[in-house]
């Protein structure tokens, strides 16, 4: 080692945000670079903070469905289907069957429309404007078609409810859900043949961003990145709450935890869907879209008032665990309500991802993270 | 399979000599000087191995107390929820950060310190994080008034 010193460099602070395109929405980081390496990087967030959770607590149960549309605005249904499920454990509502059949088959349809949408996103931040993201969005598209068919609304649903959902799906929609399901697989085998093995994506995305197994465990990191590092760990198999656990499908999984694997760990959750909808399209049952006590609830929300006490539901979103948790002190609106929002806690590794790669790295490293504002501020 | 709340309590107060807790409507109330005791003990014990922190919050009661309220699951063993809870002085606030035990309590702790004012003592970077700097108040508390009454 020769002890001359290299020439004089210094350290520079840039903002990489709030008003970027890569940062999905209003997102900032603040990064120390040398040269173009990252020396540090400290997120910050809160520029769409609209104390969700207080408004939650001057409202009834039902009139925060609405609100939790806006949380992960891509994932209306699933967001809807959390608090649901938490309002459902906090007062002893049971679902329909052919509420519980439409419920499933909307998360998993949210699920599909997420990943083609993020794993395209990921694509043009490494990139390639335009075409993988619309050959997603394309798909996405004719999803939200069908719940707008459903809901009246393509993203802000506000279709769940506790005990099945707010209206049956008009005549033929379970036929056009068919369709799209047996269709999907292609686009899947289409933009794998395009993108899975491109030598330019692999040298992009390999071993960069790796997030070890203990480090994704401990910082309490869920979902597909979580899998994406190799630990099988999904609410739908753990709590198997739902009706998850009539049907049959795996838990993908990665190796290494880099970007490349959270990519394609998407991929793979997108043909698994494929099968939960395609067992769920089959098996879906006649009779009410909601229980009796779930209409109940939902046509007089201010008489429902649940006893004291707690509840903590959560379910698998797609970017994560999505947990809601609420507090009742006996009136019509609940005294705590809480949201654990699955990609706000996704971002405490950022920094740690990014440490020591390239500023172009940390662009796909957050694209590969998967996050929606509206969802981390609240 | 989690042994139920009693047996948690009995087997973590003989693990742990000179703590005592209580069972409380399906929780774990822990005393706030024993927390990171307790936290440790159910993260290491292979029993329980609860190494995932899903849930952190607080819940406020005035006048008197602020309740910190954690969610701890297992992804080793697939187990939990675990709900324990904190009960501070509302007035001064502060509890054992439990970050250095579980990184995932990072930015849900700040949150808490940002939104009702608990402090996280031993927390490596405790700043707000929804609310701007320098921003008075906290506004999940239940006595919070907002600024202007007319906005929405």
């Amino acid at each position: 080692m020769t002890t001359t010193s290299a020439a004089e460099t210094q350290t520079l602070e840039v903002n990489l945000g709030p008003q970027h395109p890569s940062t999905h929405g209003v997102f900032r980081m603040i990064a120390t670079l040398d040269g173009e390496t990252i020396l540090k990087l400290k997120p910050v967030m809160g520029y769409l903070h609209r104390n969700h959770e207080q408004i939650g607590e001057r409202a009834t149960y039902i009139a925060s469905f609405p609100f939790t549309d806006r949380l992960d605005y891509f994932n209306a249904m699933s967001n809807n289907f959390g608090l649901a499920i938490a309002i459902e454990k906090l007062g002893g509502v049971a679902a329909s069957e052919r509420g519980e059949y439409l419920r499933v088959i909307m998360a998993e349809l949210t699920r599909l429309l997420n990943h083609a949408a993020v794993t395209g996103f990921l694509i043009n931040d490494m990139g390639t404007f335009g075409t993988p993201l619309l050959y997603a969005f394309r798909e996405r598209e004719k999803i939200l078609d069908l719940f707008e068919a459903a809901s009246g609304s393509r993203m802000m649903c506000n279709y769940v409810r506790p005990g099945g959902v707010r209206e049956d799906v008009p005549e033929g929609w379970l036929q056009q859900a068919r369709e799209l399901v047996s269709n999907f697989p292609r686009f899947i085998d289409e933009f794998e043949r395009l993108l899975t093995d491109n030598e330019i994506l692999q040298q992009r995305a390999k071993h960069v961003g790796v997030l070890p197994k203990e480090l994704a465990i401990n910082a309490g990191i869920t979902g597909p990145m979580l899998r994406a590092s190799g630990v099988n760990y999904d609410v739908r198999k753990v709590d198997g709450y739902s009706i998850y656990p009539r049907f049959q499908f795996k838990v993908p999984l990665g190796t290494v935890g880099d970007v490349y694997d959270r990519f394609y760990v998407r991929i793979l959750e997108m043909r698994e869907s494929v099968k939960i909808l395609q067992q769920a399209l089959k098996e879906v049952p006649g009779g009410p879209a909601i229980s009796p006590k779930g209409l109940a609830l939902v046509k007089a929300p201010r008489t429902f008032r649940p006893a004291k006490g707690e509840a903590y539901g959560r379910v698998e979103a797609p970017k994560g665990e999505l947990g809601f948790y609420l507090v009742s002190d006996g009136s019509p609106q609940p005294y705590r309500y809480h949201i654990r929002a699955p990609s706000f806690v996704n971002l405490t590794v950022l920094e740690d991802m990014c440490l020591g790669h390239k500023v172009a790295d940390v662009i796909i490293i957050l694209g590969s993270v998967d996050i929606v504002l509206g969802e981390v501020d609240r | 399979m989690l042994p139920s709340l009693d047996e948690l309590k009995s087997s973590l107060e003989q693990l742990l000599p000179g703590v005592s807790m209580a069972v409380e409507g399906g929780s774990l109330v822990v005393p706030p000087k024993d927390v990171t005791a307790v936290c440790r003990c159910l993260k290491d014990t292979d029993r329980f191995r609860l190494d995932y922190v899903a849930n952190l919050t607080a819940v406020d009661y005035p006048p008197e107390r602020i309740e910190v309220v954690y969610h701890l699951c297992s992804m080793a063993h697939k187990h939990g929820p675990v709900t324990l809870r904190v009960k501070l002085d509302r007035l001064n606030p502060v509890v054992d950060s439990v970050t250095p035990i579980w990184r995932a309590a990072e930015f849900q702790e700040r949150e808490v310190y940002d939104l009702f004012g608990v402090r996280f003592a031993g927390h490596p970077d405790l700043r707000r994080i929804l609310m701007w700097e320098g921003f008075e108040g906290h506004p999940m508390r239940k006595d919070y008034v907002p600024e202007d009454q007319n906005v929405l």
